[in-house]
């Protein structure tokens, strides 16, 4: 008997002595749902053939080829063609006929197979053509659990992704966001890690008290995040595998804002102290020691590193409004980097350093922007009137972040060039401050 | 109705029902056929009350514990300074009394700047309490910005309920 059979059954003796509550808390928080809300300026046809099957039960346990299609058409670059209008389905190479598939106007077509290798253990494969070259672009052979299928699915997604468009895939990072349910005295908080496509949701930290400004370590698997429990603002790590957290910082007045370096070790962050003057503060996780980086009299706050390391970028007023500056994470002269409007906050930068998106006015509503660091052009890439808390993709292509919809918080991603779009909306309750997840480990 | 004014009601009432207790006593008989007319006549005579005193009310007084701000404002409106000298007093007279001061911002623009806008009021505040007399060690401040709205519209009214700071006694 393994291991996870024996959970099984304890677990649900542990449901027929305690019913439905442990259900309840799942249910709680239904997961985020798509809307697909914009499409790329062209789509490429493509087949993502039903996967075959060998194993023991009449239908494989995971629709893996059903799954790619869902990834590749969310992507918005992408538009697989119905399983109903396929000439043919083969699950091996020799038996692709790409005249077939020509005729449908088919560029790509993806095969697969599923083989049950053992009670808990299968092998998917899956291969990647051009119909018009005639030649296999990718082929892979991966080891599965019913537990792992999914991400073995996005995993091939990605793959598909990158090898079709030159860009790596995001279909299997997570996102970690904020929910706040109910008003007055009873609102409840929740951090949430999700994957990208709202499936597979986890409660991190539940809490009567506000949740903010969670942030990923670079490995994944850790979340920074402030609490207020208590009626005090504090700042904790929490390993996401085993649930502890340690507290890094509850020194008095405010500790706000974390985010890791580039190499884990070190959390920008902002402290108040009792005179209440927000500042950034570089925080070594290792030895505990704490550097000043700003002393102005002004509010710094929201902090984030450049992808090398070397410079921190920041939100202060110190110009009258808040504007976005920068200054070397060993300190130095803080530079302003924003000067196009009025109110330009949060910034974070895209993981391949070459721009920096920002929470922007534009003509009194607050929406994303996406600074170009390199021709210093400013892209307002968001339509809403109370738009925040953008975070890039680790690909540097799309941008998730939150809007209103009604009275609720909702999220949105946006592809850099602004034509992708997708909603993720809870069944309930307000979402808000979504965070894009690092590449997953595979 | 508050505990201070139904006292000050049962007190009006027993000083009401005091006074109506106390009956004027009969005027005494008197034998009088004065005028030999064979008439009687009777003597009638009362007492005096006495001066009315006004009385205050007994009650505590409604000190307001929330201070509101305009919008991208710190500053303290010239009403409330009243309030937060009296508040200021009663931390100076009681040494023993703290306050936790909440700052709080509208829901506009990004959350960590409006935790910065939150604490900048109750710095506000803070500084006034401590000029009129109040010492550090009585006073903590924490920001909440947008993150708990008094109101929860996405219009002005509802923004200037939400832009305050709620003075919370801690002892």
């Amino acid at each position: 008997m393994t291991w996870a059979r024996i959970m099984r059954i304890l677990l649900s003796r542990l449901f027929a002595v305690f019913g439905l509550v442990v259900v309840c808390v799942n249910i709680a928080h239904a997961q985020l749902e798509i809307e697909i809300t914009g499409y790329g300026d062209t789509r490429t046809p493509v087949a993502v053939v039903p996967f075959g099957w060998q194993g023991n039960d009449g239908e494989a346990p995971f629709d893996v080829s059903a799954l790619i299609g869902a990834d590749l058409h969310r992507s918005g670059r992408f538009d697989p063609i119905d399983r109903d209008s396929m000439l043919q389905q083969p699950t091996e190479g020799v038996d692709v006929d790409f005249d077939d598939w020509s005729v449908l106007g088919v560029e790509a077509v993806i095969i697969g197979s599923i083989e049950q290798t053992g009670e808990n253990a299968y092998k998917v494969q899956f291969r990647l053509f051009d119909v018009y070259r005639r030649e296999q672009l990718l082929g892979y052979s991966m080891p599965a659990s019913r537990g792992t299928m999914r991400r073995v699915a996005h995993r091939a997604a990605d793959m598909i992704y990158e090898k079709l468009t030159g860009i790596p895939g995001v279909f299997g990072t997570k996102v970690t966001y904020v929910t706040a349910k109910g008003e007055g005295p009873s609102r409840i908080f929740t951090l949430i890690v999700s994957d990208v496509d709202g499936e597979n949701e986890h409660v991190i930290m539940e809490s009567g008290d506000p949740i903010m400004s969670p942030a990923w370590s670079p490995d994944s698997r850790r979340l920074a995040y402030v609490s207020f429990e208590g009626n005090a603002s504090t700042i904790f790590v929490q390993t996401l595998r085993t649930g502890n957290r340690i507290k890094v910082s509850s020194r008095p007045g405010i500790n706000g804002s974390p985010a890791f370096s580039p190499d884990g070790r070190k959390l920008v962050m902002t402290l108040g102290g009792l005179d209440g003057n927000l500042d950034i503060n570089v925080l070594d996780l290792s030895t505990r020691e704490v550097t000043r980086l700003t002393s102005n009299v002004a509010i710094d706050t929201e902090g984030t590193w450049s992808p090398d390391g070397k410079t921190i970028f920041f939100t202060s007023d110190r110009s009258g409004g808040p504007q976005v500056y920068k200054v070397s994470a060993s300190g130095g002269t803080p530079e302003r980097v924003t000067f196009e409007g009025s109110y330009n906050a949060r910034p974070r930068l895209s993981p391949n350093g070459e721009k920096l998106a920002l929470v922007h006015l534009d003509r009194g509503n607050y929406r994303i922007a996406v600074l170009d660091l390199i021709n210093g052009e400013l892209l307002v890439l968001s339509a809403g009137r109370q738009d925040e808390s953008p975070s890039f993709a680790p690909n540097s292509d799309s941008l998730i972040y939150a809007t209103r919809q009604g009275r609720n918080g909702v999220l949105e991603t946006v592809s850099a060039d602004g034509l992708i779009r997708q909603r993720l909306a809870a069944a309930q309750g307000d979402v808000r401050e979504p965070v894009w997840s690092p590449f997953p480990r595979y | 109705m508050t505990n201070s004014k139904l006292l000050a009601v049962a007190l009006l009432a027993l000083l009401l029902g005091a006074c109506a207790a106390e009956t004027i006593p009969d005027p005494e008989p008197t034998d009088a056929t004065v005028d030999g007319s064979g008439v009687d006549t009777g003597a009638w005579d009362e007492e005096d009350i006495g001066d009315m005193e006004s009385l205050d009310y007994d009650g505590q007084d409604v000190l307001a514990m929330v201070i509101y701000f305009d919008f991208d404002q710190s500053e303290i409106r010239p009403d409330d300074q009243a309030t937060l000298e009296r508040h200021a007093t009663q931390l100076a007279n009681d040494s023993g009394a703290s306050v936790r001061l909440e700052g709080h911002a509208d829901e506009r623009g990004s959350r960590e700047y409006n935790i910065g806008l939150g604490e900048r009021r109750s710095q506000a505040v803070r500084k006034l309490l401590l000029i009129q007399g109040a010492s550090t060690s009585q006073i903590s401040t924490v920001s909440f910005g947008e993150e708990r709205p008094a109101a929860f519209g996405s219009d002005e009214e509802s923004y200037s309920q939400n832009r305050r700071v709620e003075i919370k006694y801690t002892n």
